[in-house]
C-alpha cells in the first residue's frame, strides 16, 4: 500500500469512528475510550523507539508530564486552544527528547534506560517545587462545559485523542515503510554493522527520540483538560511508563499494528476492571498478561497471528 | 600547499597508527601503503592486532596516534559510516546480519545509506531491486532472497556478509577472516568471488589464518606481531622472513 494511501484510509477510520461514536449516549463511554486512544498514542510513541530502534525507555511518563505541564503554564498564561497546547507540548518534549538523546544514546542498552527513568524523576522533583504549575499540591483547571457543535467537552478531548491516535499510527507507519525504518531495524539488529553499512546511528537514534518523545508530549497536553485536577503524582504516574512497553510487548512490536492491538486490548480490560472490580487491580492485570504474554506468545498477538496462518 | 589532493598512487595511507587499550599497546607506529587494485594478505598470529587495525581503519575504534588518508581524503575523526559512503567498506570477522530483515533486506541498507551520498545517484526502486538481484547473483545466493539470515548456513552467512560490504560500493574491501571455519571447497567458493572482485576493480585487503588461501590470493603479504609490522612484500620472501617463521612456530 502506498504511503499516501494509509494517511488517507487512517484519516477515513478516524472519521468514521467519530462518526459511529455520535451514537453513543452515553458520556461514560467517552472517559474511557480517551483513555484507551491515549494509550494508542503512547504505546505507538514508546514502539519507535523500543520496538523499531531497539532502545528501551523508562521516561513514557516525563515525556508525558512535560505535554500536561506544558499545558498547564499554558493555560494559566493565555488559554489557547488544544491543538495549540497539543503543538507546544509536542515541540517542548520533542526537544526534551533530543537533548536526553544526547546525553545518552552515545551508551548502549541499559544506561539508555536508566538515563530516561532519571530524566523523569528529575522532572517529577522540577515540577513538585515550582509554585506556578501548583506544586506538590496539584493544579485545577477549569474547563468549558460545551463546545459548539460537538455539544458535551469530553465530546470533543475524545475527538482530539482520536485525531492524535491517527497521526501516531500514520507517523509509525511512514517510519517503518522508509529508508528511516530500514536504519532503525540495522541499529536494533547490530549496531556496529550498521554504521559499517553507511547508517549515521546516532543521528537516526536522536531523530527516533524526538519523535517518540514529541508523540509522547502530544498525548499528555489534553490531560489537565480531561483530569481537570492535576498533581505531580498523577502526571508522573509510573503506570503510564509500565503500560507503554507492556501494549506493544502484547501486541507485538515489529509492526504498527502491535501497539494499537495491545493498547486497545490491555486498555479496555483495565478500564473495565477499574468499573467493575476496583482500579488498584490495574497493575496486577498488567503483570500477569505481560508474564503470560512473555511466556507463551513472546512475539505478542501479532505473532499468534502469524503463526496460525503460515 | 594544504588541501590539495596528494598526487600517490596509494588507495590508503596509514602513518604511525597507534591504539593501545590502558598499558596494553594494540598497535605500535604502523605505517602501510595500499595501492589501487592491489590484492593484500594481512598476517599475524592471534592477538597481533589484525583485527584492532580493521576496526582503527572502518572507524569501528577511534586510533590514539597517527594519521590515515583514504582516496586523498583524511579519515582522522570521521565516524564508521562516513567512511563507508567515502568507499571503504568491511566485512565482520564474526557474521553481523540483520537478523530481523530478509537477505534481500539486508542488502537494501548499504544501498539505500550509500547511493544517496553519492554525486547524482538517487536509486529508484526498480534499481534498488536490480542491484540486490545483481548481487545475490555474485555470491549465488539468489534462491535465499526471502530468506532470514538465521536460516542461512555457515557459508552463506559468509557471502551475505561480503555481499552486504560489496553493496556500499567500495574501492577499498576490508575481508576480515571471511573463510575461518569453512571448509576446504567453500574456501575456494569465497576465493573465487575474491577474485571475481578485485578483478572489478575493488582493491581487497584479506585478513587470513589459512595460509593456502592467503598465499593463492595476495599479490603482497603484511605480517603484524604483537602490534608491530615486521614484514611486508611478497608473498614468498615475507614466509621466508626469520622473524615471521619464530612468530608463528618459536624460537
Amino acid at each position: 500500500m502506498r504511503l499516501g494511501t494509509f494517511w488517507l484510509l487512517t484519516a477515513l477510520a478516524v472519521v468514521a469512528i467519530f462518526a459511529a461514536s455520535r451514537l453513543v449516549t452515553n458520556d461514560y463511554f467517552f472517559f474511557a475510550g480517551y483513555v484507551v486512544l491515549q494509550y494508542v498514542v503512547l504505546a505507538t510513541a514508546w514502539n519507535i523507539l523500543g520496538g523499531y530502534t531497539g532502545y528501551i525507555n523508562f521516561g513514557t511518563a516525563g515525556f508525558f508530564a512535560i505535554g500536561a505541564y506544558s499545558s498547564v503554564v499554558l493555560h494559566k498564561l493565555w488559554g489557547p486552544p488544544i491543538p495549540v497546547l497539543i503543538l507546544v507540548g509536542g515541540a517542548l518534549a520533542g526537544l526534551i527528547g533530543l537533548g536526553m538523546g544526547c546525553l545518552t544514546l552515545r551508551l548502549k542498552g541499559v544506561f539508555f534506560a536508566i538515563g530516561t527513568l532519571a530524566m523523569a524523576i528529575v522532572l517529577q522533583t522540577l515540577v513538585i517545587n515550582w509554585d506556578f504549575v501548583g506544586g506538590s499540591r496539584g493544579v485545577y483547571i477549569i474547563r468549558p462545559a460545551t463546545v459548539p457543535l460537538l455539544g458535551t467537552y469530553i465530546h470533543y478531548l475524545f475527538l482530539v485523542m482520536l485525531a492524535l491516535s491517527g497521526l501516531a499510527v500514520a507517523v509509525a507507519r511512514s517510519i517503518e515503510c522508509t529508508t528511516l525504518g530500514f536504519g532503525l531495524a540495522a541499529i536494533r539488529d547490530d549496531e556496529q554493522a550498521a554504521e559499517a553499512a553507511g547508517v549515521p546511528t546516532l543521528k537516526l537514534k536522536l531523530i527516533s527520540t524526538m519523535l517518540s518523545g514529541a508523540l509522547m508530549g502530544m498525548a499528555g497536553a489534553p490531560l489537565p483538560y480531561y483530569v481537570t485536577y492535576l498533581d505531580p503524582s498523577s502526571g508522573f504516574n509510573l503506570a503510564y511508563a509500565v503500560n507503554a512497553i507492556a501494549m506493544p510487548l502484547i501486541g507485538g512490536m515489529t509492526s504498527w499494528v502491535g501497539p494499537v492491538l495491545g493498547a486497545i486490548f490491555l486498555g479496555t480490560i483495565q478500564q473495565a476492571a477499574t468499573v467493575m472490580i476496583e482500579s488498584s487491580l490495574n497493575l496486577l492485570l498488567v503483570g500477569v498478561l505481560l508474564v503470560l504474554f512473555v511466556v507463551a506468545a513472546p512475539n505478542g498477538i501479532i505473532g499468534l497471528c502469524r503463526a496460525r496462518s503460515p | 600547499m594544504p588541501g590539495a589532493v596528494a598526487v600517490t598512487g596509494a588507495l590508503l595511507e596509514v602513518e604511525g597508527l597507534g591504539k593501545r587499550f590502558g598499558g596494553f599497546v594494540a598497535l605500535d607506529e604502523i605505517a602501510l601503503e595500499i595501492g589501487a587494485g592491489e590484492r593484500v594478505g594481512l598476517i599475524g598470529p592471534n592477538g597481533s592486532g589484525k583485527s584492532t587495525l580493521v576496526n582503527c581503519l572502518s572507524g569501528t575504534m577511534r586510533n590514539d596516534s597517527g594519521r590515515v588518508r583514504f582516496a586523498g581524503t583524511p579519515l582522522d575523526g570521521l565516524p564508521a559510516h562516513k567512511r563507508t559512503r567515502l568507499g571503504l567498506a568491511r566485512s565482520f570477522q564474526l557474521p553481523k546480519p540483520f537478523h530481523s530483515l530478509t537477505v534481500v533486506q539486508n542488502l537494501h541498507v548499504p544501498l539505500l545509506f550509500t547511493a544517496k551520498h553519492r554525486a547524482g545517484a538517487h536509486l529508484t526502486n526498480a534499481e534498488i531491486d536490480a542491484r540486490c538481484a545483481e548481487l545475490l547473483r555474485m555470491v549465488a545466493l539468489d534462491g535465499k532472497a526471502e530468506a532470514r539470515p538465521r536460516d542461512l548456513t555457515q557459508i552463506e552467512m559468509r557471502k551475505l556478509e561480503l555481499a552486504r560490504a560489496m553493496a556500499a560500493a567500495p574501492k577499498l574491501l576490508i575481508a576480515d577472516e571471511a573463510m575461518a571455519g569453512l571448509s576446504n571447497s567453500e574456501v575456494d567458493d569465497i576465493l573465487a568471488l575474491l577474485f571475481k572482485l578485485s578483478e572489478a576493480g575493488v582493491t581487497v585487503i584479506l585478513i587470513e589464518h589459512i595460509m593456502r588461501a592467503v598465499m593463492a590470493f595476495s599479490q603482497r603479504l603484511v605480517c603484524l606481531v604483537a602490534g608491530r609490522k615486521i614484514a611486508d612484500g611478497a608473498p614468498p620472501e615475507v614466509v621466508r622472513n626469520p622473524e615471521v617463521e619464530r612468530a608463528y612456530l618459536g624460537e
